[in-house]
């Protein structure tokens, strides 16, 4: 499981690599949003998958699946959530200011 | 205890200043700074008779002690000749200050950075850590910095005060990579300590790279050849700052290092010539080129250089005694180091009250072009006097204490022609011709500061205003040094043996109490006394010269002003600032994407360079957990929609593709017993789609790609390189655990936190502060999303970073 698993998240960092090379701004958020998809896949299998119950003491299991991961992704999704709709806005009012979600197009004025 | 002290309470009062000045805003401010550095120089003179019958004192205030940097501070013969020239030659700065700058000026600004550079250079003089000192050396650099830009809005100011702390905070650089080498030999960065037990390393290749990268510290500050050329332009300063930055203080620091380190390296030969050969080609190259200069400040920059040279060598000449250790022939070279600290102390009273001097001149007759200048003998009889005196002494002329020391310095050069050290053979000769000719040189432009400025022919409609003399205020302070250069020929034993001979036995420590060591200095030795009959051709060929300056002034137009060294160093800075714009320009494209490249190509050398070098793949499978077949559907969907983004035509179908992923995240939560996860992950995709779709109403529809074959295949090879790196990784760490998982902590989480969900509890009480940060951090996205929202931008002036 653990092996299909990294797999799975090498597939979707290539993706998301080959997305955020892209010239195109939506392109590029909508590859930080699948780059972290795959950040949580990962830190979920390092911890070792299906090892226990699920971590609720009122389960009264014998062994429960590592919590720290969890906590940690938690945190996680909630960051990659603000920076994704951060990033969303930024490209909007980009486009109202420019007229352009071509990045090679925005790239600044010459020096000042 | 006390010199602790007296090293912060310069910084305390500098920190005090901009309130009082807020306070009273007047030159009155000056008093209260005044009272400063005079309360620490009686204080400090208090300590003069213990220290001359040799004692010593040290106090070391615990600070890095694992690193071995203490604070520690030592007063001793060497540092009590400094401290009293810096809160001494203070004080009568200060005063001078008090009636010299206008009320308009920004007081409170100028009197913060002189505090500030009084408590560093307090501070150089005291520390016995070598690591303390270079702090308090580079402080040295900052105030002048600050000291020479005062008056910022001149464009030579801002180009002088850069030049200056470009070549002493490189030349710092430079000593403290020397310090290191000396505590990484020793094994301690104490000064005393180095000097106890240097003498086994001298064989060492890092004792002479560090003996060398020292003195490229000393001599950059005491603007020794061909470091010079930054005091001439730190003449930008205003007129108090140079006489007590520039000419009394500052550039003595190095001399102080030349000193202070002449027991750890001296008696090298490579010591012995680098000092002194430097010092005396400094000493010519300067008097020479002061003669050529109209401006008085410039011309009396160039004569500060000299000085310092001469200084310098003397310090050169005197290290040759430590060779061999003590012998009874030996003493008679540690006498150049006795005449050096003598012309130091010299050269602080007559060159102080000379440019105190030429302020006044400045200030009265609103130029210091000397071509201007002339006849101010009778309209300011007073400041002629002390130029006079200060000429005079530094001429090397009785009845003036230069004249004392200037002896000293030419039996000196005599004496070391006998010395067989060194492979120094004939070539010894050649000192005292050097020293002669350089003195003629300093004669001459010495006779052209009274000469050209004083006497002569009266220009009243060349000068802008009517010249008067000085406010009495004014004159005080250079009177009173003007006292100390007349005093002090009178009197020079008393200067010789209550503050040189403690200075002597702190430079020699193995000569400790020998016979011989501190002369009787004497004005008159007789007729035959060969540097008497050296002064005496000085006068002779100096009045011959001068009288004839205008016939061979051409020697100084034969090379084009291009070849000097300040071209040489206006180039350097203008290549420089060229090639690092063509290097920046190169790489920093503005292209995101080569950014990126960048970042990952960096990851693929580094990471998967390292994995590949140390050879640490390690797979193991076998602590796998089994698979459903739900499992592998699961896994193939999310593999599909994801490598269908990458080709698919609309921005709609790749969104959804997006959130397929995303709910099949969700879904994995759900199989891996993260029920929590699950929730979360499933809202804020929700969210996340939602808010992709609403953007999308705003923005354009997605254009095809434009980007040639090769750049996407470039992109291509780097996102499945990342990728396999990142799977190679992962499963090579799974299949190593070194440590055992701290996790089982978080399972006794009802007993610790009082709660039964683990995740919650880690989240709300074992990790909260990481948490609030959280909330942070997303209501700062908040405030992002609403100010570009919401937010318009102002056309016309508003704009702030237009000023």
């Amino acid at each position: 499981m653990e092996t299909l698993i990294t797999i799975l998240v090498g597939v979707l960092v290539t993706v998301a690599v080959y997305l955020l090379l892209s010239r195109n701004l939506i392109r590029v958020i909508l590859g930080t949003a699948i780059l972290s998809h795959a950040v949580h896949l990962l830190l979920m299998t390092m911890g070792g998958l299906k090892k226990g119950s699920v971590p609720l003491l009122g389960e009264n299991a014998e062994s429960y699946t590592d919590a720290l991961p969890q906590a940690l992704i938690l945190t996680a999704i909630v960051i990659s959530f603000a920076v994704t709709a951060f990033l969303l806005v930024l490209a909007y009012r980009t486009f109202k200011e420019t007229g352009s979600d071509d990045l090679d197009a925005l790239r600044g004025v010459k020096d000042e | 205890m006390f010199i602790t002290i007296a090293i912060f309470i310069p910084f305390l009062a500098a920190i005090l200043v901009p309130f009082i000045y807020k306070w009273m805003p007047s030159r009155k401010i000056g008093w209260f700074v005044l009272f400063v550095p005079l309360t620490l120089f009686i204080i400090l003179a208090s300590f003069i008779p213990s220290v001359a019958k040799g004692g010593t004192y040290i106090h070391t205030m615990r600070w890095i002690d694992s690193a071995g940097i203490n604070f520690t501070t030592y007063l001793d013969g060497l540092s009590m000749i400094f401290g009293l020239l810096i809160t001494g030659v203070g004080t009568l700065v200060i005063l001078y200050s008090i009636y010299y700058l206008s009320e308009r000026e920004a007081l409170g600004r100028f009197y913060v950075y002189l505090l500030m550079f009084m408590g560093a250079m307090l501070g150089v003089v005291f520390s016995d850590n070598m690591m303390v000192l270079y702090v308090f050396w580079e402080l040295t650099s900052i105030s002048s910095f600050l000291l020479i830009a005062f008056w910022y809005h001149r464009k030579q100011s801002r180009y002088g005060a850069q030049k200056s702390m470009l070549i002493t905070v490189s030349g710092g650089v430079a000593m403290l990579a020397g310090f290191i080498m000396l505590q990484t030999l020793t094994g301690s960065f104490s000064v005393r300590e180095v000097i106890a037990t240097i003498g086994q390393y001298t064989d060492d290749t890092l004792f002479l790279l560090a003996m060398l990268l020292v003195l490229l510290g000393a001599f950059t500050k005491s603007a020794q050849f061909p470091f010079h050329i930054w005091l001439p332009d730190a003449m930008e300063a205003p007129t108090p700052v140079s006489a007590y930055l520039h000419s009394a203080t500052m550039v003595k620091a190095g001399i102080y290092l030349v000193a202070r380190f002449t027991p750890v390296f001296g008696g090298e030969a490579v010591w012995f010539y680098a000092v002194s050969c430097v010092g005396l080609f400094t000493l010519f190259w300067g008097s020479f080129n002061a003669v050529k200069q109209t401006d008085l400040k410039a011309l009396l920059a160039y004569s500060t250089v000299s000085q310092l040279g001469l200084i310098m060598s003397l310090f050169g000449l005197g290290s040759a005694a430590l060779n061999g250790g003590y012998s009874a022939d030996s003493v008679i070279y540690t006498q150049a180091t006795f005449a050096a600290l003598f012309h130091l102390v010299n050269h602080s009273t007559f060159k102080g009250a000379l440019f105190m001097v030429v302020g006044i001149v400045d200030h009265e007759a609103g130029t210091r072009d000397i071509r201007r200048l002339g006849g101010l003998m009778s309209l300011m009889p007073v400041t002629f006097t002390i130029a006079l005196i200060g000429s005079f002494s530094m001429a090397g002329l009785p009845p003036f204490n230069g004249f004392l020391s200037k002896e000293m310095f030419f039996e000196s050069m005599l004496i070391i022609r006998e010395l067989d050290l060194f492979s120094m053979g004939s070539w010894g000769a050649l000192f005292p011709v050097i020293a002669w000719i350089a003195s003629v040189f300093t004669f001459v432009y010495s006779m052209i500061i009274v000469f050209k400025t004083f006497l002569g022919e009266h220009q009243p409609d060349r000068l802008d205003r009517p010249v008067h003399e000085a406010p009495i205020g004014m004159l005080i302070a250079p009177s009173i040094l003007g006292l100390l250069v007349v005093g002090i020929f009178f009197f020079p034993n008393m200067v010789g043996h209550y503050v040189l001979q403690p200075a002597m036995a702190a430079v020699y420590p193995p000569f400790a109490g020998a016979e011989g060591m501190v002369p009787h200095i004497s004005a008159w030795h007789g007729f035959n006394y060969a540097p008497l009959q050296l002064t005496l051709g000085v006068i002779v060929v100096g009045v011959l010269l001068y009288l004839s300056l205008r016939y061979w002034r051409g020697v100084y137009t034969i090379a084009p002003m291009r070849w000097s060294l300040d071209g040489l160093y206006n180039g350097l800075l203008l290549q420089t600032e060229r090639f690092t714009t063509v290097l920046t320009r190169f790489y920093m494209t503005g292209h995101l994407r080569d950014y990126l490249v960048y970042i990952f190509t960096f990851f693929i050398l580094v990471v998967g360079g390292g994995l590949v070098l140390t050879g640490s793949f390690a797979f193991d499978f076998s602590n796998d957990a089994p698979i459903t077949i739900n499992e592998y559907v699961l896994v193939f969907v999310m593999i599909g929609a994801g490598i269908s983004i990458l080709f698919v035509k609309s921005r709609m179908t790749a969104i959804i593709l997006n959130s397929v992923l995303g709910y099949a995240v969700a879904l994995f939560f759900i199989v891996f017993r993260a029920p929590d996860l699950a929730l979360t992950q499933i809202i804020v995709e929700t969210v996340t789609t939602a808010l992709f779709l609403l953007c999308f109403y705003f923005l354009p529809d997605w254009k095809r790609e434009i980007a040639s074959r090769s750049t996407k295949i470039i992109n291509a090879v780097i996102a499945i390189a990342v990728g396999a790196i990142v799977t190679i990784l992962a499963l090579t760490v799974q299949g190593n655990k070194l440590f055992e998982s701290i996790s089982v902590y978080f399972e006794d989480s009802y007993a610790l936190a009082g709660g039964k969900n683990i995740v919650n509890t880690i989240l709300g009480d074992f990790r909260a502060f990481d948490t609030m940060l959280e909330v942070v951090v997303l209501f700062i996205a908040g405030l992002g999303v609403f100010t570009l929202i919401k937010l318009k931008a102002r056309k016309g002036g508003q704009d702030v970073e237009d000023q």
